[in-house]
């Protein structure tokens, strides 16, 4: 396909990265990129770290300088809302009537923060962290908070809530972190390493509540949140309420044009959908596994790497998204690196110091990792400031090859020397 | 703003006034420069912005970190003596002119 218009809906990660490999995969014909916020590819990672903490500018969050995108002949469209797509017509009908007529259609269109049905919740400084503005609003409120000395309450102990914290703490503020779970990060850590995050909060002065029930955010007669209330009767104030109770993928648009979607859009491991001429990339799609399960994932490295296949697929050349899923949060000094898929370990393995009971853990020299096996088969292994055992876990699952729990434990025994060469 | 060129590994050449304190990650990835990924936003945390610094940038740079030796050890491309991360490296009126090279492959 040298020729024709190929739309992508959505100017993120998996939207530019599907544009750019499409060029570099030699098709020549017209590329517009549609994104519906004001902004043009930034990077989302660092909203809830580097950018939030003031550490990096605005200028410094962008992916691609839009002049650099038009030299590659992609139109990028920004504040621009697709309202419908029609398969039949090969065309997408924009907010305002508009159509655009493509030859390929690719959704990259994302995900939407949840919210929970709570009174208070529609509060101005109640705010999910998903896009740039909503990290500057955050930014501007933990400001206020600064200087009014009051706490930063955050409901849910996930990713994006526990870098907020950390980050607010960083800044010196009071931080309360709400969980519903009996411990953080339940989706995607084993207890040890939850106990650890937990106690690792803790040691920075997080008031983290766990099996939180909350009954209501009270608004004040301005109309802003200003405690959260819970069931047990207990208050706690606060001058910001961060909403970090995961996404929902966008999968709508997909759905109401009769794609098959499951919390997302169903993809094959090429990307493609049911469509011939449509393909999806990104934290919106749902992916079908050989077992006939769906895979979800919300990352960087889903993103690009679904980008490249929507690109190959849309060029005639389809191949599989197979690498090992690795995904990272930065929390204070502690990165931490997941390779693999750990849900469903039956037993563990620790590589390095843990760094003992709380308190003690926040020591700057702690690192390790602890590895997952699955009947004796290694299936993820989670890394704090190891970046080594991280990309040498990634090579290991990459190339199927195990170490035992025993050899994964010693820190004498070279892992590397399991990877194959070449 | 120090000027500096980041040569590819196809031999394309571009050179780009950095404004100081930005990464050399952030400035390529940002003007097109292809052989820079930078996947992670430069949190380093996934290796694909492997340079290859020449004498006046490494006189002017600080040892990498541990993180970054960490991910330098596996690197895609070959690791050479000069081999840095990109996204760890702040632009500095000092680096005025000088050259970064990259390899061919960041995964």
């Amino acid at each position: 396909m040298d020729s024709g218009h190929i739309v992508i809906v959505g100017a993120g990660q998996a939207g530019t990265q599907t544009a750019e490999a499409l060029r570099s995969g030699g098709f020549t014909g017209a590329i517009t990129m549609l994104g519906d916020e004001p902004h043009g590819p930034y990077h989302r990672p660092p909203l809830s770290k580097a950018w939030l903490a003031g550490d990096i500018g605005e200028a410094q969050l962008v992916m691609r300088a839009p002049e650099m995108l038009a030299k590659k002949g992609i139109t990028l469209r920004t504040g621009v809302k697709v309202e419908a797509i029609d398969r039949a017509a090969q065309q997408v009908r924009l907010a305002g009537g508009e159509t655009l007529a493509y030859t390929g259609l690719v959704l990259a269109t994302g995900s939407t923060p949840r919210s929970l049905p709570l009174p208070g919740i529609t509060a101005p400084n109640v705010l999910p962290l998903r896009s740039k503005d909503d990290a500057s609003a955050i930014a501007a409120r933990l400001v206020r908070c600064a200087e009014k000395s009051l706490p930063v309450l955050v409901i849910g102990g996930g990713f994006i809530g526990l870098e907020v914290a950390a980050t607010a703490r960083k800044k010196g503020l009071a931080v309360t972190v709400l969980e519903a779970a009996p411990r953080l990060l339940g989706r995607v850590l084993a207890p040890l390493l939850s106990d650890w995050y937990a106690a690792l909060h803790r040691a920075h002065g997080v008031n983290l509540v766990l099996d939180a029930r909350i009954a209501a955010i009270e608004t004040d007669a301005t109309g802003e949140a200003c405690a959260v209330q819970m069931a047990d009767g207990s208050r706690h104030p606060c001058g910001l309420v961060v909403l970090g109770v995961g996404v929902a993928a966008n999968d709508q648009l997909a759905a109401a044009a009769g794609l098959a979607c499951d919390r997302g859009i169903v993809v094959d491991d090429c990307t493609r959908t049911a469509d011939p001429l449509i393909v999806a990339a990104g934290d919106c799609t749902a992916r079908q596994l050989a077992d006939g399960g769906l895979l979800r994932l919300e990352s960087v490295q889903n993103a690009t790497e679904q980008g490249k296949c929507a690109a190959a697929a849309l060029l005639g050349q389809p191949r599989p998204f197979t690498a090992t899923p690795w995904f990272w949060s930065d929390q204070y000094d502690k990165k931490l690196q997941m390779a693999g898929l750990s849900g469903g370990a039956d037993a563990w393995a620790v590589r390095g110091d843990m760094g003992g009971d709380v308190g003690s853990n926040t020591a700057a020299g702690t690192t390790f990792s602890i590895y997952h096996f699955r009947a004796g088969t290694l299936i993820g292994v989670d890394s704090v400031n190891a970046a080594k055992d991280h990309l040498q876990a990634r090579k290991l699952l990459d190339a199927g090859v195990s170490p035992t729990p025993e050899q994964a434990a010693d820190a004498a025994f070279d892992l590397g020397s399991l990877i194959p060469k070449g | 703003m120090p000027t500096i060129t980041f040569i590819e590994a196809n031999g394309q050449s571009t050179s780009i006034d950095v404004q100081e304190g930005w990464s050399l990650m952030q400035a390529a990835t940002a003007n097109g420069v292809e052989g820079i990924l930078g996947e992670c936003g430069g949190s380093c945390a996934c290796a694909t912005c492997h340079c290859y610094v020449d004498d006046l940038m490494a006189k002017v740079l600080a040892a990498p970190s541990q993180g970054e030796l960490d991910m330098l050890d596996n690197v895609a491309d070959e690791r050479r003596p000069n081999s840095r991360l990109a996204c760890q490296i702040k632009a500095s009126a000092a680096m005025d002119g000088a050259t970064v090279r990259l390899p061919a492959t960041q995964e």
